[in-house]
């Protein structure tokens, strides 16, 4: 039972309960030793299987260190550092405690051997993140988090159906790679593609993420969808049909995102699309795909954090992240402007940047399966990339036209958070070979070559002069408050419509017919010569009811006698 | 806000010449193509500035379709209110 005890996951979750009880300069204190504490003890674990339970007769394996599980365990660690520190000033101890349980959860899965336990840390993801979007304290939050809580636990069943399922008819509740031969394993791919936001599945993250707290969404970006790309990885990995689903999540997000207004959903969108490359990756299967997955999603964890960081910057101190109400606000927080571009120079693979050395293992691994097609879609998406986040998110809310909004510059700790995160992404970038060493799979990847560094600038520097001239002559779609309908339409809009249409229609029926049994009745009533309705009107005498009662339970007894 | 000191960025000459400066880059990368060897995968890789035109072409056809995509799925900012919550217009 005490090795059980001895998971960083554990640790997140116990130690976070504490925080409530202790104030001030203890408790932040505390909230940033606890992932510390939990990246120590992740470091100095051994390789391997431990932490076994038998819980009904199940063996549990509540903890399995191998190369795939410990870098992701790592990167969730380090998000979880930055995110503390970027929430340091916060005084809401609710969102503290929700986004390390959170992050525990998250590691803890990441960490699970088994198919159970990984269910139970799934599920537990689902019910600490949602208090990152109720925080807001709002009527508006308070629907989009029920929202975000029903798809999420429903993930979480389905994946549990799918376990059930597996294990009755192989016996086995290992977390291993899975065939598609049983209807479980096709549960619970669709349990992991939930939470990834697989087209058709990912309206929730759009849905959710932008509505969080300031620093909940920094939080949040980071952990469910990369929980489920570990998750997809371990289960899945050179599943042919995630290829698809890969490019397609990396081209229809862009499209949403360049005419979207609120900046942190563009970044949602973004996300998405990022997802996609990770996806495509582990659907190549191959090692270097594989490590392109694992690679990408570490890079992509800390320049999305930086970028949701910035986002999280201008709402704390404007008041409001649509870019119609936004520009010009690199005169008032110079700081948060560097660092936003360092971001999403990262995601748009500028090289000398994170994105760089991992996103382009991806796409050589399609090129070495000769799968032009996807290969074609990927480098239309990083086009896309560069566009709505590489330029979109910085240039509307810190350039374009002034807005004439002034502010403060980030708080301190906001600035150390993004500095760090910002530091981190440039770090990659240009020494890249201790991330490589980290990888499932070695393989010798070189991804600084001449062919690759021109090539890429070629692709990125054409695309920014597209927006040039796009901007310059006033055919870039310009920033409007509205909305934009995506697939939660049908549940937000048409099966809510059909529902009370259908509901109308059936009363409406109802009311027919009763129309017509009404008038029915009293024509037959006046064919035998009664007067109208005076028969069921009229009073009658108790003495009479209850004679009819004591008639029909004689009845019943009479029917029930035999039985 | 009148007493702020103009910023170098303000002045529309200044982007312009920004603009020359990434036009002049993209020139730059267009020619060091002819300096290197591509490792192409595909033969398509191996056209003169493939990337580059892939990049504007792409840039392009994105942008323009997001304004046709734009005229189908834009709605007022309110269109998901619950009907009690929504204000009168002014």
């Amino acid at each position: 039972m005490t090795e059980f005890l001895l998971n960083p996951a554990v640790i997140l979750i116990l130690g976070s309960l504490v925080l409530p009880f202790l104030r001030d300069w203890p408790r932040r204190l505390f909230m940033l030793a606890l992932p510390i504490a939990g990246l120590v003890l992740l470091c100095s674990l051994p390789m391997g299987a431990a932490g076994e339970v038998e819980v009904f007769g199940l063996h549990l394996e509540t903890l399995r260190l191998d190369r795939l599980s410990f870098i992701f365990g790592l990167i969730f660690h380090i998000a979880a550092i930055l995110a503390v520190i970027y929430a340091w000033h916060l005084k809401d101890v609710l969102q503290h405690v929700a986004s390390l349980v959170y992050a525990g959860a998250a590691i803890g899965a990441v960490l699970a051997g088994d198919l159970i336990t990984l269910v139970i840390y799934w599920e537990l993801t689902a019910l600490s993140s949602v208090f990152l979007i109720w925080a807001r304290r709002t009527e508006r939050a308070y629907r989009v988090g029920m929202r975000y809580l029903i798809i999420q636990v429903a993930s979480g069943v389905i994946l549990l159906a799918g376990v059930a399922w597996r294990h009755a008819k192989t016996g086995s509740i290992d977390f291993e790679l899975m065939a598609l031969a049983e209807p479980g394993a096709w549960l619970i791919l669709l349990g992991f593609g939930i939470k990834c936001a697989f087209p058709f599945l990912h309206n929730w993250l759009q849905d959710a993420y932008p509505e969080a707290t300031v620093t909940g969404t920094v939080v949040l970006s980071a952990f469910t969808t990369k929980l489920a790309v570990y998750a997809l990885a371990r289960g899945f990995a050179g599943t042919e049909m995630l290829i698809w689903i890969g490019a397609a999540m990396t081209a229809f997000p862009i499209f949403f995102a360049v005419i979207e207004n609120d900046l942190r959903r563009v970044l949602a969108y973004s996300l998405n699309n990022q997802l996609g490359f990770m996806v495509c990756g582990i659907g190549i299967g191959t090692e270097l795909a594989l490590n392109g997955a694992a690679a990408h999603a570490f890079a992509h964890i800390l320049y999305k954090s930086l970028l949701f960081m910035s986002m999280g910057a201008v709402l704390y101190r404007v008041g409001t992240v649509k870019a119609s109400e936004l520009g010009g606000l690199y005169k008032s927080m110079p700081w948060t402007t560097a660092f936003c571009i360092i971001g999403a120079a990262s995601i748009s693979a500028f090289p000398l940047l994170s994105g760089f050395v991992t996103k382009s293992m991806i796409l050589t691994a399609v090129a070495q399966e000769h799968l032009w097609v996807v290969w074609l879609v990927l480098l239309f998406a990083s086009a896309g990339v560069l566009d709505h986040s590489g330029i979109k998110i910085p240039f509307f809310a810190f350039f374009a036209h002034d807005s004439g909004k002034r502010c403060d510059e980030a708080p301190a700790n906001m600035l150390i958070a993004m500095g760090l995160t910002a530091a981190l992404c440039i770090g990659i970038g240009i020494y890249p070979q201790p991330l490589y060493a980290l990888l499932p799979h070695m393989v010798d990847y070189q991804a600084y070559t001449a062919a690759h560094v021109i090539t890429q600038l070629q692709l990125l520097l054409f695309a920014m002069a597209a927006f040039a001239v796009l901007y310059r002559r006033g055919w870039y779609p310009p920033e409007i408050p509205a909305l934009n309908i995506d697939s939660d339409w049908i549940y937000r809009r048409f099966l809510p419509q059909a529902g009370h249409s259908a509901m109308r229609l059936a009363s409406q029926l109802q009311d027919g017919a009763q129309r017509l049994a009404t008038s029915a009745w009293q024509t037959g009533l006046r064919h035998a010569g009664v007067d109208r309705a005076a028969k069921l009107s009229s009073t009658w005498a108790s003495s009479a009811m209850v004679w009819w009662v004591v008639l029909l339970l004689g009845v019943l007894l009479l029917v029930m006698l035999p039985l | 806000m009148s007493d702020e000191k103009p910023r170098w960025l303000d002045q529309p000459r200044n982007v312009t010449h920004l603009v020359y400066v990434l036009y002049a880059a993209c020139l730059t990368v267009l020619l060091a193509e002819l300096g290197i060897d591509k490792h192409a995968h595909f033969a398509f890789e191996n056209l003169f500035g493939f990337y580059a035109a892939f990049g504007f072409g792409a840039y392009v056809v994105i942008v323009l379709a997001a304004k046709g995509l734009r005229r189908l799925i834009r709605r007022p900012e309110q269109y998901y209110d619950p009907p009690e919550s929504k204000q009168p217009p002014q």
